[in-house]
């Protein structure tokens, strides 16, 4: 089954939950199968299920109670630049592989999946654009605010550590 | 332009999305500006971490079993041939997905190996203390290794060549010991992992030469040992570097 171990992954992190998530597979790969022959051969297969799984999240109701309680602001607003507090460098030699996860499950669904499509999956910044129906201007200023978002969560977590 | 115009760029640079113009522009930047060098370097490693902590979920073997007969064709009694050219349509279809897969797969496995020593390369340099031992002298270093790893390996005589032996360090790579060799020429700085070359390991699926993040690399298998080299230097000199430790003796 291709990129079925990876799929799974993804579709935890989006869950947060072991039997939604297998669930949320199973539905993706039959849907994948019914629906063959709408794929465009030549097109990106890997983006092509990858944004059949996300469609499936959003339709279900921890789907819609996500995407319900994202951030309105929009997407295309000016991204501030960021200066941390702290240095960064101090902050990554500090934070571990949990304080990552912890802070992955806290950040809103949108933010957490184009850093997962980004960071783990490695996309291009055009396979992210097909993956979750977005312009490719879109990707790059809600990764970049997904970002921002994550090293502040970083940096709290970093303070309350040190106190 | 000020840091914070190149600071929205930094995404781009830390995602190999910039254009060539963007990436030269930058890392000239970068040249002229630690605090900007400091930050790409951070959120570099940033993605690294998320890369690693992310991948924290796998399907349990039941649930694999479930959905390999779930998704299984069922058993039919055969009535004619008519459904001989469904079914072989079909097996076709599985055959390309297949292969697809088996070559994305593979590409994905070279290209994240290539990116894991990239980062160990440029880990190093950013050390205050890069190497464990530290001589020009293949003589000092190789013995330095003794003990240390499962395997040795021979360093080329330098003498009359441009390239300058600066030390090495034990490093780990897939959970198992290899060596990081530094050597210089003119101003660069290229390591050269020596690692056991274990069938299946992903180092075994790197193509010949390749690039990274505007990195050169170059890597061969020789006796049991799978060799990486890995530098900003040309093209060219990573391949003499190449060639002078494959004539070592």
């Amino acid at each position: 089954m291709p990129l079925f171990a990876r799929l799974y992954n993804f579709a935890h992190w989006l869950t947060q939950e072991r039997a939604s998530a297998e669930d949320l597979v199973q539905e993706t790969y039959m849907k994948a199968l019914r629906g063959f022959s709408s794929y465009q051969q030549g097109t990106n297969f890997r983006a092509w299920m990858y944004r059949i799984l996300r469609n499936t999240f959003l339709t279900t109701q921890a789907g819609l109670k996500a995407s319900a309680s994202v951030s309105l602001d929009s997407d295309d607003e000016t991204v501030e630049p960021t200066v941390p507090e702290t240095p960064e460098s101090v902050l990554l030699a500090r934070v571990e592989r949990e304080t990552i996860q912890e802070a992955l499950e806290k950040l809103p669904v949108k933010f957490r999946e184009i850093i997962l499509l980004c960071d783990l999956e490695e996309m291009s910044y055009q396979e992210m654009g097909e993956t979750l129906g977005i312009p490719m201007g879109t990707v790059m200023s809600r990764l970049s605010r997904a970002r921002k978002a994550m090293r502040e969560l970083l940096a709290a977590k970093l303070q309350g550590a040190l106190r | 332009m000020t840091c914070d115009l190149w600071r929205d760029k930094l995404d781009a640079y830390v995602d190999a999305a910039c254009s060539q113009e963007e990436l030269a522009s930058l890392e000239a930047h970068f040249r002229t500006c630690s605090s900007c060098a400091a930050e790409a370097l951070s959120r570099l490693q940033m993605k690294r971490m998320t890369q690693a902590a992310a991948a924290r979920y796998s399907p349990s073997p039941e649930f694999r079993l479930r959905m390999g007969k779930s998704i299984q064709p069922k058993r039919r009694p055969v009535w004619g041939l008519a459904w001989m050219p469904a079914m072989a349509a079909a097996a076709v279809a599985v055959a390309l997905l297949a292969v697809g897969f088996t070559l994305w797969a593979r590409q994905t496995a070279r290209e994240q190996a290539l990116a894991e020593l990239v980062d160990l390369h440029v880990a190093t340099l950013a050390s205050a203390n890069p190497v464990d031992v530290v001589s020009t002298d293949r003589h000092t270093v190789k013995p330095w290794f003794q003990g240390k790893l499962p395997f040795t390996f021979n360093l080329p005589e330098l003498q009359n060549s441009s390239f300058k032996l600066v030390g090495g360090r034990v490093m780990y790579f897939e959970h198992s010991p290899g060596a990081q060799l530094l050597f210089q020429i003119r101003n660069h700085q290229l390591s050269v992992f020596i690692l056991q070359d274990r069938p299946g390991a992903i180092p075994h699926a790197m193509g010949a030469t390749a690039r990274e993040l505007a990195f050169n690399a170059e890597t061969w298998s020789e006796g049991g040992l799978r060799y990486v080299v890995v530098s900003d230097a040309s093209s060219a000199d990573v391949h003499d570097l190449r060639d002078l430790i494959r004539a070592a003796k």
